[in-house]
């Protein structure tokens, strides 16, 4: 990584622990013919048979590792498997085979607010949401104040979340998610949340822990975004690994394979 | 093992937060609120005395404590069994999208049909005094079907709601067994005085009938009845081992099916 900085004035440090680990990573759907979801529709077929099911593997023989503070983007077309292997890596999705090892507490903000609960207002979603992200009680209570400000939701904290716009909502979700300094964090493309204002504050913010040394995972399909935020990179195309190193060469390569498909 | 727990200590505090929702916003748009958890079972047994008082003989027990013993328990089981088969698809948005222990949802919805359960209570105490219901020591037996009854539930929830999320339909098919339940609960009757029982065997084998018989025995002051205390006790750690072994072996398809 930083070898090639001999003029560094402290003392060199050891490579950094790795703190994502993905070994032959395998996920596979089983994506039915036809949707079985009524019981009597599953006897009957199971009577006669019929329970037929297209496997499909949506990432395949996936290795690679993450080290501390590395900012690492993948790329990929529609349909490469970017999200699959996010929701792995966070945690929601078991691997089919292989293993993934996570040393470290993730921030996921992927679709922000996708926890709260419509009937309930802003102030108790700030809870709900913060116990679902693992948050204690004392903590989010202490914190409480810094999110809704953070936020800017004003008086509308203490409104039912399902009279927010999606803007309100995105804003809320994102001041809970990033009220920690997360070890690792994992972007679904470059957030786009709430207002010019409030994006800008957003970029701030992630920026601030970008150089605070958190781990970054970015999800995209322009090789702009990777070359801007990223260190690393790595090309996943229909569910296998086809590249990975530095992001400028990944860029490069990723930018080239997408003109010859054109 | 140690892992397990260590995860449920850091999730704890959703636990709490989850039934806090619950209750929160089962009452949150009636005026009455919470008000109603009296209110619903007092207003049954009121119906239920005026229509059935004539089943229960001079020398039985207190008809409206009689009702309210079995009709409290089973409506407890009837929604706690409800919510928990439908915990898993509710939150679909959210397994999806955040990691927590998916057994969250069906235990925070059993532990919150069982804080409005243990609520309810209060009518039941207030109308034995009212009746003048003689409480002898013996009452403290009514811990045992208390307990159990939880575990009971819990356990047929989680099975429920692994089911359903691979078959819908089982929501309806619910329906019609609980109904069976609640016939053979014996809610506003005597199985002795029923005429001629040509099936008296379902009611041995209903878990919920047998708590119900214990729990009335504690509050009028009789001992338990052991044959239905082991039944329970066996019955509700068979689904309580069954249901968490279910749900761990299947709760890493459910993302495929929600």
């Amino acid at each position: 990584m930083a070898e090639e900085n001999i003029l560094e004035v402290k003392p060199k440090k050891k490579p950094k622990k790795k703190v994502i680990e993905v070994n032959n990573l395998g996920v596979r759907f089983n994506m039915a013919e036809q949707k079985v979801d009524s019981l009597k529709e599953y006897f009957i077929r199971l009577v006669h048979r019929n329970l037929k099911y297209k496997e499909f593997w949506a990432l395949r023989d996936v290795s690679f590792s993450i080290r501390k503070g590395d900012r690492v983007g993948i790329l990929g077309l529609n349909g490469a498997g970017k999200s699959t292997l996010l929701k792995v890596i966070a945690g929601v999705l078991k691997a089919t085979e292989g293993t993934v090892t996570v040393k470290e507490s993730v921030v996921p903000l992927l679709e922000l607010g996708a926890g709260f609960d419509k009937d309930y207002t802003g102030a108790e979603n700030i809870y709900l949401y913060g116990s679902m992200l693992g948050y204690k009680r004392e903590f989010i209570r202490e914190k409480f104040d810094e999110i809704v400000k953070f936020s800017e939701l004003g008086d509308f904290i203490n409104v039912p979340v399902k009279n927010y716009s999606s803007g309100m909502r995105a804003r809320l979700g994102f001041s809970i998610a990033t009220i920690v300094d997360p070890q690792i964090l994992i972007l679904d493309e470059v957030l786009s949340v709430g207002d010019a204002k409030f994006k800008k504050k957003s970029a701030n913010k992630l920026k601030k822990m970008m150089k605070s040394g958190v781990t970054v995972l970015l999800v995209s399909h322009q090789g702009d975004q990777v070359r801007t935020i990223c260190n690393k990179a790595i090309i996943l195309d229909h569910g296998k690994l086809i590249a990975s190193g530095k992001a400028e060469e990944i860029c490069d390569q990723y930018e080239e394979m997408i003109s010859k498909k054109d | 093992m140690p892992t397990a727990l260590k995860n449920f200590s850091k999730f704890r505090y959703l636990l709490y937060e989850l039934i806090k929702k619950d209750i929160k916003l089962k009452y949150r748009s009636s005026i009455l609120g919470v008000l109603w958890t009296l209110l619903e079972p007092l207003l049954t047994m009121i119906v239920l005395t005026i229509v059935f008082s004539g089943l229960l003989g001079k020398g039985d027990d207190n008809f409206p404590v009689y009702i309210l013993c079995g009709r409290l328990l089973y409506s407890f089981f009837s929604t706690g069994t409800k919510t928990a088969l439908k915990s898993i698809r509710k939150n679909s948005s959210t397994i999806k999208k955040v990691y927590v222990p998916k057994y969250m949802y069906p235990l925070a919805s059993t532990f919150s049909s069982y804080m409005i359960f243990l609520i309810s209570l209060i009518v039941l105490v207030g109308v034995a005094i009212y009746e003048k219901v003689t409480i002898t020591p013996a009452i403290l037996g009514a811990i045992f079907p208390l307990i159990m009854v939880f575990f009971l539930t819990l356990g047929v929830g989680l099975i429920l709601s692994v089911l359903d999320v691979f078959f819908r339909d089982l929501e309806y098919l619910w329906t019609v067994v609980l109904m069976l339940i609640m016939y053979t609960c014996a809610i506003f009757y005597k199985v002795e005085s029923l005429k001629s029982v040509t099936n008296e065997w379902i009611f041995k084998i209903n878990p919920l009938y047998s708590l119900i018989v214990n729990f009335r025995n504690a509050i009028f002051g009789r001992p338990l009845d052991m044959y239905h205390f082991w039944y329970a006790l066996a019955f509700s750690a068979a689904v309580m081992l069954f249901g968490s072994f279910l749900f761990y072996k299947k709760q890493d398809r459910f993302i495929l099916y929600i």
